[in-house]
């Protein structure tokens, strides 16, 4: 197909009055980060008995943490913490002052409940609308919302940020992609926030309805929830006209909001005076320098009813500590391919999603619905990438498709040096939790073991 | 004189195979001859029916993978050897076959089969040739119903 695609620019969009914090020189916002830590870690120790218990094993009382520079004496804290504390363990506020709450979402076990205070709720609001300008959303945008609204809680935060920012939102979510193309179409739709693999099934249902993407006035998409590699945002910018943003959160805190891409779209900015970011070895545990890949650990600066301390997102990724030509001071960090909880070790060997996806999408004409099923046979690791097929692949002939999966279990095997075994699917059979792709099927627990 | 037919991805499932039947049924589609090609892992339904671009868009509607062939309908007379000297048409020819199955049902004393070619233009003049014309579409389904 050869459409003309619009030209979308590469220009930053005009300056939104709400990033002006975007932009605060270093120095003073290293006052106010300190200035926030030392309240955040006082509270904490002061209400909630798991950070206390651990400060006091850990030999640290709050009045030795007197800015970021001392956070590496605080102890870590992990996903089973906040579990533990099911339902109230970890509020750091009565009750009474809580004004929102959102459940865990089960499934991969994951987010815990989270939390909001009026102010968590008002400071929620201002980093996704921070994140949405970053990504070039400005007033007078038609912002279409198909983020699931269950899914953590990116659906709500995004509508509240969308309609602070000045732009018309639409709140419209889940299942029915037709009704999403029609809006998408009719409504003049200018930027629309979304799961990567969400889109991408509209994006194929749209061709399919002979609706070109790339001749509306979408310009924007705003992707969160999933990690997804360079090669799928590729995918989509060129399938749909549009530059593709991703907006990072984290389901345990705050969902979307954390931090975004700008214009430049080479790394995200953390909005770091109120998230602050540092990278560890995820082996040790131990602070790596800037520039360096490990563990991204958040501490919240300013949460109040569920303040997370050192909290080890599982997420890889590395600081960028050089400015970005966009101007703004908040350090960016590498966008987030890989998920420590989606990696898995097979023969000695990590592999990540993002690098099957990779290799899927190197080959003409395959889309990246797929599903990694990880299974044990006679004591041996077996790894089989389900594919669905696409329209575009499929033939009337047996040979035409063993050989796609021939070449795409070659493709695979030459990103990874493992042998996998390739199965073609029927579409739209690969399970989606909540509009949310799950990758890795570990089978391998349920077996026997070796 | 070109037969287009429905090809379909199924999952070599317990139940796959009876989706789009059920597909078809509901709609009041009749099939009237079809093949189901398998391998371990999957399987590729392949359809003639009159309306195949109602059954396209049913079956597409509900999510199937569909592609579209165009095929050739050949009598052949329903005797030992009626198949073997078609198949040498071809063979003089050089023509490949990639698959054939049968339609049910036959035209007077004469079998009917269904050819996929790899290049179907070649098959065409081939068949001309040797002086032999495969059954157009309407007169297909038409004598097919009056049988």
């Amino acid at each position: 197909m050869s459409h003309a695609a619009p030209a979308v620019s590469d220009a930053p969009a005009p300056f939104h009055p709400a990033s002006s914090p975007d932009y605060v020189p270093r120095e003073p916002l290293g006052r106010l980060q300190s200035q926030r830590l030392r309240e955040v870690v006082c509270r904490a120790y002061e209400r909630v008995a798991l950070y206390r218990q651990r400060m006091q094993k850990h030999g640290v009382t709050p009045a030795e943490i007197r800015g970021v520079e001392d956070l590496p004496k605080l102890p870590l804290t992990v996903n089973s913490d906040l579990l533990d504390a099911y339902p109230f363990g970890m509020l750091a506020v009565p009750l009474g002052q809580v004004l929102r709450l959102h459940p865990p979402t089960g499934g991969t076990g994951k987010p815990a409940v989270v939390a909001y205070t009026k102010r968590d709720l008002d400071v929620w609001t201002e980093v996704v609308v921070r994140c949405l300008a970053c990504c070039g959303v400005q007033r007078g945008d038609v912002v279409q919302n198909a983020c699931p609204p269950d899914l953590f809680t990116d659906g709500p935060g995004l509508c509240c940020a969308g309609e602070t920012l000045g732009a018309s939102v639409i709140p419209i979510s889940g299942g029915d992609v037709a009704r999403q193309i029609m809006v998408l179409k009719d409504f003049g739709v200018s930027a629309i926030c979304a799961t990567p693999s969400y889109f991408l099934h509209l994006v194929e249902r749209a061709e399919k309805m002979g609706v070109d993407l790339r001749g509306l006035p979408l310009r924007i998409g705003a992707f969160v929830a999933e990690p997804w590699s360079e090669a799928l945002r590729r995918r989509i910018e060129d399938s749909a006209g549009i530059k593709a943003y991703e907006i990072y959160g984290l389901a345990e805190s705050i969902g979307p909001g954390i931090g975004a891409e700008c214009c430049h779209q080479n790394g995200l900015h953390l909005l770091e005076d109120h998230f602050f970011p540092e990278i560890v070895d995820p082996a040790s545990g131990e602070p790596l320098p800037d520039g360096q890949e490990g563990e991204l650990v958040l501490t919240t600066l300013s949460k109040e009813a569920m303040p997370l301390v050192r909290y080890r997102t599982r997420d890889l990724t590395s600081i960028f500590p050089e400015p970005c030509p966009c101007g703004r001071t908040m350090r960016r960090i590498r966008r987030i391919e890989r998920h420590g909880d989606e990696m898995f070790v097979i023969h000695g060997t990590s592999v990540f999603p993002a690098q099957i996806e990779a290799a899927l999408l190197a080959i003409e004409g395959t889309l990246p619905h797929y599903q990694i099923v990880l299974a044990r046979e006679k004591g041996l690791d077996q790894v089989e990438v389900q594919i669905e097929v696409t329209p575009q692949v499929f033939t009337d002939r047996v040979g035409a498709l063993e050989s796609l999966q021939t070449r795409l279990a070659q493709e695979i095997e030459q990103t990874l040096g493992i042998g996998v075994a390739v199965r073609l699917v029927e579409p739209h059979t690969i399970e989606r939790s909540h509009g949310k792709a799950k990758r890795v099927v570990d089978k391998r627990a349920l077996g026997t073991l070796p | 004189m070109r037969i287009p037919q429905l090809s379909l991805f199924i999952d070599n499932k317990p139940g796959h195979l009876m989706v789009p039947c059920r597909l078809l049924a509901e709609a009041g589609i009749n099939i009237v001859t079809l093949s189901l090609a398998d391998t371990k892992q999957f399987g590729i339904l392949r359809l003639i029916v009159r309306e195949w671009q109602r059954a396209r868009e049913v079956l597409e509607a509900a999510g199937l993978a569909v592609a579209v062939t165009e095929v050739l309908a050949i009598e052949v007379a329903d005797r030992p050897g009626g198949l073997v000297e078609l198949l040498g048409t071809f063979e003089k020819a050089g023509i490949n076959v990639e698959y054939m199955y049968a339609f049910t049902a036959r035209l007077g004393n004469r079998a009917v089969l269904v050819f996929r070619f790899d290049d179907l233009d070649a098959a065409i003049s081939a068949l001309t040739r040797a002086g032999i014309n495969p059954v157009s579409p309407i007169h297909l389904y038409d004598r097919l119903e009056e049988e």
